[in-house]
């Protein structure tokens, strides 16, 4: 079981394979990638030297390329597959449908991992990409209970990965227009969901306000602390009812679940957090990856320690973490 | 131009539904997609009961569409949706790749709904390939980026091979998830979720705090808060757009396509409510905003 780890910058790659990362996924400076934020992602030089560390360590490089391209700008996204190629990735995780088909048509010896984005949740949509593409992998949206992933693993004729901790997309990933909904930019689009340009933090009498382009998002207590205004983990009103009405801010973690991902052959888990820092995700991977050997060497009784499950809540988005859709009773 | 009745987002009971595109059938509109897409949970009519509205609408002159659904999870789903593929009396509107795949290997044409991503004149070539012969593009999309995708030189050729329709009024499918938005608001766990979808035949609205109507949840859909309505913009769509998809809100509806069709050439606009309404995808701007045209 691979443990593919989120390097948005150099020093985050470098965490990563310190602490155990089996591979590291990253994106260019560009809006090809689902983790375009300012002050993310590689630039040649800083890629250069990420590689060379890679390689030193014997660690794994995949390239995030997984936006839609616009019509008018697939040669950019071409160039993204071309550079990704000629810096010697080992996989390229691709979203967009004419994408695959130029880097399949292309470099058809390069491994191709269908992206969360192309939001591949059954077995003929599996087939389809396969058959069309080749693609040797997929990635599948947090939308399926563990149950359905075990249903998907044992009739696919590729690779599974699943997601297993980081921020919680409740939606399934690449259908999701809301960011653009309420400010014209979407993961889709613009390679970001609720693009940090369109936050504003107010102070008021009555708390501290998060807004979206103008959209009131959620109000903060003093004695709460106000997190970040994706759209969907707001607080809002349904008939008589203020409450998160669509998600918690809360975070994915499956790692209880490791000894039955490991049991349906998934081949690698995926840890969300390109926008994170060095410090997560060294202390993230540090954990996976001890518990991935700790589960490999004794799986019957494979359980997280509890100072783990403290370190990781710790880091999670409110604090919080949660089983998300693997869960069968999830409200 | 031609007129569409999309698929019932919404859970209404059976003898509505029926009562509906008996209203429908005597209607001026030119083709009807028919089916449940948004919950396989939601079986007030079967299959069987599908057809027999869609026979007789072919009856009634109209040209029938049978939609798929968005979000397949179980093997049951694709049973499901491998039975409406299967039968070869009507088109099937794809939502999924997993429907292209399915029809494509049995050379069947297929209509492309707006819940496949498809972004530039390359994935939709692909689709024609694979037998496409109608699409609707992604709601998200503007004006602008649809002329782009048509006009492009890789389509020169095979521009009279498929129509191009877009989704103009309703609220918009805006996302799909794991999650039962429905049940959550009545505190169900999605698998207990008591069919509750069926007591909200126009969704539940979600305000922001300050009383903004943001988005309306509809069992695991999320939809724009606003209705999309491009009734003053039908003028800007005459050289891109081949069909224009009216989303069915309730009997309404159909009052509205006959605005939709007096407004055509842009004699008789209709002012946008204020409050309710937007058109900001098309204008290339935030979904929810309204733009003066």
């Amino acid at each position: 079981m691979e443990l593919l780890c989120p390097a948005g910058s150099l020093a985050s790659l470098k965490a990563a394979v310190d602490a155990g990362a089996d591979a590291v996924y990253i994106g260019f400076k560009d809006d090809t990638n689902a983790r375009h934020f300012a002050g993310l992602n590689f630039t040649d030089r800083q890629l250069e030297k990420g590689i060379r560390y890679l390689r030193q360590h014997n660690c794994r490089l995949h390239v995030a390329i997984n936006t839609f391209a616009h019509p008018d700008g697939l040669e950019r996204w071409k160039g993204s597959v071309d550079k990704a190629v000629s810096i010697g990735a080992d996989v390229l995780i691709i979203a967009d449908l004419a994408v695959l088909d130029y880097c399949a048509k292309t470099y058809p010896n390069i491994e191709i991992h269908a992206s969360v984005q192309a939001s591949v949740t059954n077995a003929a949509a599996i087939n389809f990409f396969v058959d069309s593409f080749n693609v040797k992998r997929v990635v599948l949206p947090r939308v399926l209970s563990i149950h359905q992933v075990r249903q998907l693993a044992r009739v696919s004729p590729v690779e599974i990965e699943v997601f297993a901790y980081g921020s919680l997309c409740i939606m399934a990933e690449g259908r999701c227009y809301l960011s653009s909904y309420l400010t014209g930019e979407s993961p889709n689009t613009a390679g970001a969901c609720s693009p940090a340009k369109f936050v504003e933090y107010k102070e008021t009498d009555t708390g501290l306000e998060t807004h979206l382009n103008g959209i009131l998002i959620d109000k903060f207590t003093d004695d709460e602390k106000a997190g970040y205004p994706t759209l969907c983990k707001g607080r809002f009103d349904v008939g008589d009812e203020r409450y998160h009405a669509l998600e918690e801010p809360t975070s994915l973690n499956s790692m209880e679940m490791l000894p039955e991902l490991m049991q349906m052959g998934i081949s690698a888990i995926k840890i969300e957090g390109r926008q994170r820092s060095p410090a997560y995700v060294s202390q993230v991977t540090k954990s996976w990856r001890q518990a991935i050997d700790a589960c490999k060497a004794s799986p019957d009784s494979f359980k997280p320690s509890v100072e783990t499950e403290q370190c990781l809540s710790n880091l999670s988005e409110g604090s919080q973490t949660t089983l998300g859709a693997y869960h069968k009773k999830w409200k | 131009m031609k007129y569409a009745l999309g698929p019932i987002l919404y859970y209404w009971p059976k003898q509505r539904v029926e009562d509906f595109y008996h209203m429908v059938a005597k209607s001026d509109v030119d083709i009807v997609y028919l089916g449940e897409t948004v919950c396989s949970k939601r079986r007030e009519l079967k299959i069987q009961d599908w057809l027999k509205i869609a026979q007789m609408l072919i009856g009634a002159g109209k040209k029938v569409c049978l939609s798929t659904m968005a979000l397949l999870e179980t093997p049951s789903d694709l049973a499901m949706l491998k039975r409406y593929c299967d039968q070869q009396d009507f088109m099937i509107e794809a939502n999924d790749l997993s429907a292209i795949q399915l029809l494509s290997k049995q050379d069947l044409p297929f209509s492309v709904g707006p819940a496949v991503n498809c972004y530039n004149a390359q994935t939709l070539d692909l689709f024609l390939n694979k037998g496409m012969k109608r699409w609707t593009m992604p709601v998200e999309l503007s004006h602008d980026w649809l002329r782009k995708i048509v006009n492009a030189p890789l389509l020169e050729n095979k521009r009279t091979d498929f129509e191009v329709e877009v989704f103009a009024y309703g609220n918009m499918p805006l996302a799909y998830s794991a999650r039962c938005f429905t049940a959550r608001s009545e505190n169900h766990s999605k698998d207990e979720c008591k069919l509750c979808c069926i007591d909200y035949p126009q969704g539940r609205v979600v305000n922001s705090q300050d009383k903004n109507q943001l988005f309306v949840i509809n069992g695991i859909q999320t939809m724009s808060g606003l209705k999309y309505n491009l009734i003053n913009d039908l003028k800007s769509m005459h050289n891109t757009v081949d069909v224009v998809r009216l989303s069915p809100e309730s009997e309404d509806t159909l009052k509205m396509l006959k605005n939709f069709r007096a407004n055509e050439t842009g004699q008789n606009p209709m002012p946008l409510d204020k409050e309710q309404e937007c058109n900001g995808y098309w204008h290339k701007v935030e979904g929810m905003v309204q733009v003066e045209v």
